[in-house]
């Protein structure tokens, strides 16, 4: 019963989503004139409600294990711990892409609740072509992948799910990397919504803006939870990998880095108007890209889950209508709408742009590099392309990208010159300089950790140059976001070149009760002893680390046996200190009795990840800035027209 | 330096946008031609070997039977076969991944050593317990299991 009310509601909130695309195209051809168009925004609210309400009975069903439900019964297990259960929901392809539309729903009903400052037509618009979009993933599900299907008789027991998605840290990984995919379909219903009315205007940006900058920060937040979950969770050692999965997250995020930032130009200074509206294309684009790449399996990847070929036919097809229309719809209207400022080419939007065409460029270099392999195919030569690629020719184009990063937020918007802020470039250059220099002479480290670090110290500085002789209470927050996430940058920076430059490794036969050393530490193993799960058995190591003969810590890496489905995966064990982190990985038993164990010692590892983080926190400050003046505006223009209403009731 | 008109300024930004993403893709096409570690497969490899020291990949199903640990317990010694009866005898050092077993679907990334034996510096197989490197999809697991069998000769 539970099955069928969510699928009811599911075919429900298609419909509306059908009648919210039809109703919102006739007000736009009429200009609005349509009696209909007063159906849109609640059409919008309801098909929200109705598809959350859909999603929490696939919740429920996978709380209570309901085997009669053929996903339940081929993704869980009535033995999973709760929270498994609940993750579960999501860590297949058919509650995944229910958890996409959920979101899209709900977005759709905030936008259609709140937007108020868009012309009525241009909302209308922008809820239309959210209708398409959601209507597209709506037949996805129900069409190809229903999540509800029954099984012609239940099973008695669950298949389980995947150990490696087993992880907290995964468990709630894809949710926010969704949250961040759908937060730019929003961005791109109203770059076309803006396009069909042709009012592209600092309005539409500073409506967009929020939904850009959430969507940002939910995609940083997922890039860089991901990492850390591969860097444990894999024993490898590694944080990145240039895998297409990979590379699927980081291609929107490349682009909507470069949307919120011309976003911006357009909301304060009315300039890039067409240039904004493309990237809002292009970043959807590269979320429908990526949603393909992973769930096509077309590119052979190291963590792909749920991969059926078919399903890639359909979202293929699902990209060719959503982004060919975009993109034609661009064509014709592209010069119809008016050129906004103008400014100099040295000047804050000057920078602006520079980094949005870096970034722009550094996304064409990922993309590229992915769908390499599937055009050399066609050909049947097979390749695939690794860090080799991606960091030198990356690097071309992310180090003067920095560059501006320092520069651009010091020049003055519209009109400056690049000598007025001579001595803050001459700063820059010295500590960049002095990195090369010092880093150079100190140790042997390849070319790229070297620009890294020295460029990384360099930005970590300039970064903090606009607080300068400014009262820091009374900076706006959205200054404050831009300094925090420019300093993220900067930190994750120097940790991912620390990592490259200074990492030690080691890896042994160790008997028990004997020692290795990885760079300042000395590692004994103490003992190997088979330990239980709620699900799986393993083999866990205790190893006594101390660092420069101090106090020893305790590390327990496992290597865990699960039994649904039989799979074994390797749990590493960590030891943070300020400086660094120690990686320990244990393997298997050699013939004569020794264990392998894998230890790494890398230096401001840790870096990689705060960075990212402060990235994301620099995201949040910016937006809760917007926000909070948007109701301060709000609040004025109602005391302003409150005032007015009186000044005329007394004449 | 005024501001621009602002169709000068338009034609200005186009051109320069249009020449990073151009000067990005002869980068990317110039570099995907030189740089991209190959993928090898076994016949491959003995037909037309890489050069010695260049990085590249190689992928095939690990021989029954060939899978060996050297004396200082981390060195695995071990043959990677193609679906048409070559094998390449690659050397590892480090764990081994979770899904590495005889029989299965690898793909080892290194280089070629010289005598002909591959020098893996990092092993992947897929977190499934299903994976067949892709390449190899045409043959099924028992038909590798059984290939495998049939040319299982002892390393040296």
């Amino acid at each position: 019963m539970i099955a069928e009310l969510g699928l009811a509601a599911l075919w429900l909130a298609a419909a509306l989503a059908a009648l919210q695309m039809a109703v919102g195209f006739m007000a736009v051809r009429n200009d609005g004139a349509s009696e209909l168009a007063g159906l849109i925004r609640p059409a919008a609210i309801v098909q929200g409600v109705l598809v959350a309400f859909s999603f929490a009975m696939l919740v429920w069903l996978f709380a209570v294990t309901d085997l009669s439900v053929k996903l339940v019964a081929s993704n869980s297990h009535s033995m999973k711990p709760l929270v498994f259960k609940l993750s579960g929901t999501w860590g297949n392809h058919e509650g995944s892409m229910l958890l996409w539309v959920t979101v899209m729903g709900l977005a759709g009903a905030l936008i259609a609740l709140v937007e108020r400052r868009l012309p009525e037509r241009t909302m209308n618009a922008t809820l239309a072509a959210q209708g398409v979009v959601s209507l597209g993933f709506y037949a996805f599900l129900l069409l190809s992948s229903n999540p509800f299907e029954r099984l012609p008789t239940p099973a008695a027991e669950g298949m389980g799910l995947n150990p490696l998605l087993q992880d907290i840290g995964l468990a709630f990984h894809p949710p926010t990397l969704y949250l961040g995919y759908v937060g730019l379909s929003v961005a791109f219903s109203f770059a076309v919504g803006a396009l069909l009315t042709r009012q592209v205007t600092p309005d539409f940006a500073r409506a967009m803006r929020p939904w850009v900058l959430g969507a940002w920060v939910m995609l940083t937040v997922g890039i860089t939870a991901g990492s850390y979950w591969a860097y444990y969770e894999l024993g490898w050692g590694g944080w990145w990998f240039w895998d297409p999965v990979e590379n699927a997250s980081l291609m929107p995020w490349l682009a909507a880095t470069a949307l919120l930032h011309s976003a911006s130009v357009l909301a304060s200074r009315d300039a890039l108007r067409t240039w904004t509206i493309m990237l809002g294309v292009v970043a959807f684009s590269m979320s429908m890209v990526g949603t393909f790449l992973v769930r096509s399996g077309i590119l052979t990847s190291v963590h792909a889950f749920a991969v059926d070929p078919e399903r890639g036919t359909f979202i293929l097809v699902l990209l060719g209508i959503f982004i060919g229309g975009a993109l034609l719809l661009f064509a014709l209207r592209a010069n119809t709408i008016s050129e906004g400022e103008r400014f100099a080419l040295a000047s804050r939007e000057g920078a602006l742009v520079f980094n949005n065409v870096m970034l722009s460029s550094i996304l064409a270099i990922v993309l590229l590099g992915t769908l390499y392999p599937l055009l050399t195919e066609a050909f049947d030569v097979r390749v695939s392309v690794g860090p080799p690629y991606f960091n030198p020719v990356g690097a071309i184009f992310v180090i003067p990208m920095l560059a501006a990063m320092a520069v651009g937020p010091l020049l003055r918007w519209r009109q400056d010159r690049i000598d007025r802020i001579g001595r803050e470039v001459a700063l820059f250059a010295a500590l960049v300089l002095a990195g090369l220099v010092l880093f150079g002479l100190l140790a042997e480290i390849a070319l790229l950790p070297l620009l890294g670090l020295a460029f990384g110290l360099g930005l970590a500085v300039a970064s903090l140059l606009p607080l300068r002789r400014r009262k820091l209470g009374r900076t706006p927050l959205a200054t404050w976001g831009m300094v925090v996430a420019h300093f993220g940058i900067a930190v994750a920076l120097i940790g991912m070149a620390s990592e490259s430059a200074f990492t030690k490794e080691r890896l042994a036969a160790v008997a028990e009760g004997g020692n290795a050393t990885v760079g300042p530490w000395t590692i004994a193993l103490q003992g190997v002893e088979p330990v239980a799960g709620p699900n799986w058995t393993a083999i866990q190591g205790r190893l006594a680390a101390s660092y420069d003969g101090g106090e020893p810590h305790i590390l327990t890496p496992q290597s865990r046996n699960f039994w649904a489905p039989p799979q074994q995966t390797t749990e590493s064990a960590l030891v943070t200190r300020w400086n660094g982190q120690l990686y320990a990985v244990i393997g298997d038993r050699a013939p004569d009795g020794r264990w392998q164990v894998r230890l790494w010692w890398k230096p401001f590892v840790p870096l990689i990840w705060y960075g990212g983080l402060l990235v994301a926190l620099g995201g949040v400050l910016a937006l809760l800035g917007r926000l909070l003046s948007d109701l301060r505006h709000r609040r004025l223009a109602v005391r302003i027209a409150e005032r007015r209403a009186d000044r005329e009731a007394l004449a | 330096m005024n501001a621009p008109k602002p169709k000068h300024q338009r034609l200005v930004l186009v051109v320069l946008a249009l020449v990073a993403l151009v000067g990005a893709g002869l980068l990317a096409a110039y570099a995907l031609r030189n740089q991209a570690s190959y993928f090898y497969l076994p016949g491959q490899m003995l037909a037309d070997p890489p050069e010695v020291g260049q990085a590249v990949r190689l992928g095939g199903m690990v021989e029954q039977g060939s899978l060996e640990t050297a004396a200082d317990g981390v060195t695995l010694t071990f043959a990677v076969t193609g679906n048409d009866g070559s094998r390449v005898p690659v050397r590892f050092s480090g764990i081994a991944p979770d899904l590495f077993v005889e029989g299965s679907g690898v793909v080892a990334e290194g280089r070629l050593g010289p005598g002909g034996i591959f020098i893996a510096d990092n092993l992947l197989a897929k977190h499934d317990e299903n994976y067949v490197p892709r390449e190899l999809q045409d043959m099924d697991q028992h038909q590798a299991a059984q290939m495998a069998e049939e040319t299982t000769v002892g390393l040296e």
